[in-house]
């Protein structure tokens, strides 16, 4: 058996009151890339939460394992800290934070990264120009006032900083223009060549997948995993959509 | 995960207390004696003792103001001594003052920071300033910087006579006439026609002793086309009886003078802080206060400034941060009585753990005042659910060309937030405490930088703490 950096094994959960993901195995080796889909509010956003230590769900039944540790109890912190990144669809603005102080705050939460005085301004310098982001993003206030597109690509500038083991994108893809989707896949084929992470992609949007190898796909329905396949079964469900897998949900259910 | 509980902290860097011997305490009690004797041992001038006199006796007659702001009743005036001093000798050398003070003022980190960025330092220890020494070259452009006890016999007499207690009088409220009575130490600064001062002049005032009040007086005049920068910074260690300031502070700025005024605040959490501080400014002068308020049990505080002059204007930026066991009541006054004058308010207010902060602030314009321009900005932030914050803005527009506005923000940190930051690695306290340094870095920029430094230490403080 191959080592797998991320196991999901037998995980319901959901918030206090309502389950949402039921029965849910997943295991995630190194490098890899993987692909979630979906029709919209079946879960795969709270599964992505679930994974980052989201203090919002929780888990019911089932064990998350990452990088050999049972996690499945972690803090956020410390899973991030672990290896964990997590892309948000709608990150948060926090005003009175210039982003470049956040930047040093969370690259100093990790000696092992050894980014300390000028080799950090450098690393920063270097990511925002291979992202095409102004310097002057730097002095502002994180995330306050930036535009949805801008805001994805500081999510890409922090990925690229941290070098996380496993990157999971939620959406990050969704409503982009053209140039901040570009700017969008010049960082996960960086991150994937950098750092030879693995990725979990959430998304309902196949177009930024064209230019991804993906190693698997999977295919969430009513909070469980209806199928999986490789990278054609991402073709398929273009030409075909969610339909066959709702239905056959609903068969299972009968 | 259980919710966050944020504990009181570790303050020993402001609480240490140091030993009383050999010092002289006047008997607790307000009567004529107690102020003569005070005034004797300044050696002050007649009309001071009666002045003294007759604010003693108007102390009695009135009444404490209406119950509108936070209860004082755990204020006990007959236990609170009004004159605490160690009877050494002022000295303008640090190596002249007693180990025990100099080792006080050494760790809130003063004789460094004059050294580094100061043109002249005061150091009040109890009541009397044990320390004052002002740069050489800003002596020679006619400076002064001085106690106003030392000012009296000093030459400046008659300009003291002219200016004290005539912007906060006597009748004010109760406390300014118990400060009338016994004020003690302080600072007297005179700024002369068109001197610009490159650094500031920073007093710093530490009340040492348990069950004590301190009442010192600060007086500026800042003469036309002069510029200053004045810090005062104050604080006490922790006593389970209560501590009495009762301070008050005027500030004159004549025609197209600037005077910055800026204050951090860390009276320990038995204090109650009355302090009354007061600006007019003449033609085309400018006020600008930075108030940061972090200590003290009960506070009432709101700088008042007086547009008197054309074009004149003020600016003020506050924080107050109010804690467990905190009431904080603060905020500012502006009147606008001359014409085309302009007045700006933006403040922030924080509370947690059960603390209470209350943002007043009044506009009023005049008659006269055409053209007059204000804006209030008041943001509050509450930790928990347990905290309260409130903003209770008043404004008077006697003009009809006035333009006044106010706006008013509420909010907590979301749990969102608090986790988009623990996603990138931070815990949970860290990430509140970078929320809530956020929040105070518009008021943080203003100040200089050791004093933002401080600023944000004391809120790392307060914000650390169990998570459980």
């Amino acid at each position: 058996m191959s080592e797998q950096l991320l196991t999901i094994k037998g995980l319901t959960a959901g918030t206090e009151d309502k389950v949402i993901l039921s029965d849910i195995n997943l295991e995630v080796g190194a490098g890899e890339t993987h692909v979630l889909m979906g029709p919209n509010g079946t879960g795969k956003s709270t599964l992505g939460r679930i994974i980052m230590g989201d203090p919002a769900y929780k888990v019911k039944e089932g064990t998350i394992t990452f990088d050999g540790e049972d996690i499945t109890e972690a803090s956020a912190d410390k899973r991030s800290l672990a290896g964990i990144f997590l892309s948000y669809q709608a990150p948060v603005e926090i005003p009175g934070v210039p982003l470049y102080s956040f930047l040093r705050t969370i690259a100093d939460k990790r000696p092992d990264l050894k980014m300390v005085g000028r080799k950090f301004r450098k690393r920063v310098g270097e990511i925002c120009q291979q992202l095409g982001i102004p310097e002057s993003f730097l002095t502002r206030d994180l995330n306050v006032g930036f535009s949805g597109g801008e805001k994805k690509k500081i999510e890409m500038l922090q990925l690229l900083l941290l070098k996380p083991k496993l990157a999971i994108l939620d959406e990050t893809d969704s409503g982009l223009d053209v140039d901040a989707l570009s700017v969008v896949s010049k960082a996960i084929a960086a991150y994937k060549e950098e750092c030879n992470g693995s990725l979990l992609m959430i998304t309902h949007n196949t177009r930024i997948l064209e230019r991804l190898q993906v190693d698997h796909t999977h295919v969430m329905v009513n909070g469980h995993l209806a199928a999986h396949g490789d990278a054609s079964l991402i073709s398929q469900i273009d030409a075909e959509g969610f339909e066959r897998f709702e239905k056959a949900a609903e068969g299972d259910a009968r | 995960m259980s919710k966050t509980e944020i504990a009181d902290v570790d303050r020993s860097l402001y609480d240490f207390i140091k030993p009383e011997e050999g010092f002289e305490r006047i008997e607790d009690g307000l009567t004529p004696e107690v102020v003569k004797a005070i005034s004797e041992k300044k050696d002050e001038p007649e009309w001071m003792l009666k002045m003294r006199l007759e604010a003693l006796q108007k102390y009695h007659q009135m009444s404490m103001a209406d119950n509108w702001g936070p209860d004082i009743n755990g204020l006990d005036m007959d236990n609170i001594a009004t004159y605490v001093a160690s009877g050494s000798k002022q000295a303008d050398s640090w190596d002249d003052v007693p180990t025990d003070i100099k080792d006080t003022f050494e760790r809130l980190g003063i004789p460094e920071a004059e050294r580094e960025s100061l043109a002249g330092v005061g150091a009040q220890y109890d009541s009397e300033i044990v320390y004052h020494n002002m740069r050489e070259e800003v002596a020679e452009q006619g400076v002064v910087y001085s106690t106003i006890e030392d000012a009296l016999h000093e030459g400046y007499e008659d300009m003291i006579h002219e200016y004290f207690g005539k912007l906060i009088p006597m009748t004010d409220h109760k406390f300014a006439a118990l400060h009338y009575a016994v004020w003690s130490g302080g600072s007297f600064v005179y700024v002369p026609e068109g001197v610009d001062m490159p650094y500031p002049l920073q007093s710093y005032f530490r009340l040492n002793a348990a069950g004590a009040g301190q009442f010192e007086h600060t007086l500026i005049i800042v003469e036309p086309g002069a510029n200053l920068h004045f810090i005062e910074g104050c604080s006490a260690p922790k006593y389970y009886v209560a501590n009495l300031h009762a301070g008050a502070v005027e500030l004159y700025v004549k025609d197209h003078a600037r005077l910055r005024y800026s204050t951090i605040e860390n009276w320990s959490k038995n204090m109650y802080n009355l302090n009354t501080k007061r600006a007019r400014v003449a033609e085309d002068g400018v006020m600008e206060w930075v108030s940061g308020s972090f200590g003290s049990h009960i506070s009432y505080l709101y700088p008042t400034t007086i547009l008197a002059g054309d074009r004149s204007s003020c600016e003020f930026t506050g924080i107050t941060f109010a804690g467990n066991t905190q009431n904080l009541d603060t905020g500012c006054k502006v009147i606008m009585n001359g014409k085309d004058t302009k007045a700006s308010v933006s403040t922030k207010s924080i509370s947690k753990s059960g603390g209470t902060s209350i943002f007043r602030s009044s506009v009023v314009v005049g008659r006269k005042a055409d053209n007059a321009t204000a804006s209030v900005s008041c943001q509050s932030l509450m930790l928990d659910d347990i905290s309260r914050s409130d903003t209770i803005p008043a404004m008077e527009v006697n003009n009809p060309t006035a333009r006044v506005g106010h706006e008013a923000t509420i909010g907590r940190i979301s749990d969102d937030t608090i986790m988009y930051l623990m996603s990138r690695g931070c815990s949970e306290e860290e990430a509140r405490t970078l929320v809530v340094n956020g929040f105070a870095n518009p008021i943080s920029k203003e100040l200089p930088l050791e004093y933002a430094v401080e600023m944000n230490n004391l809120i790392k403080l307060e914000m650390e703490g169990a998570i459980g």
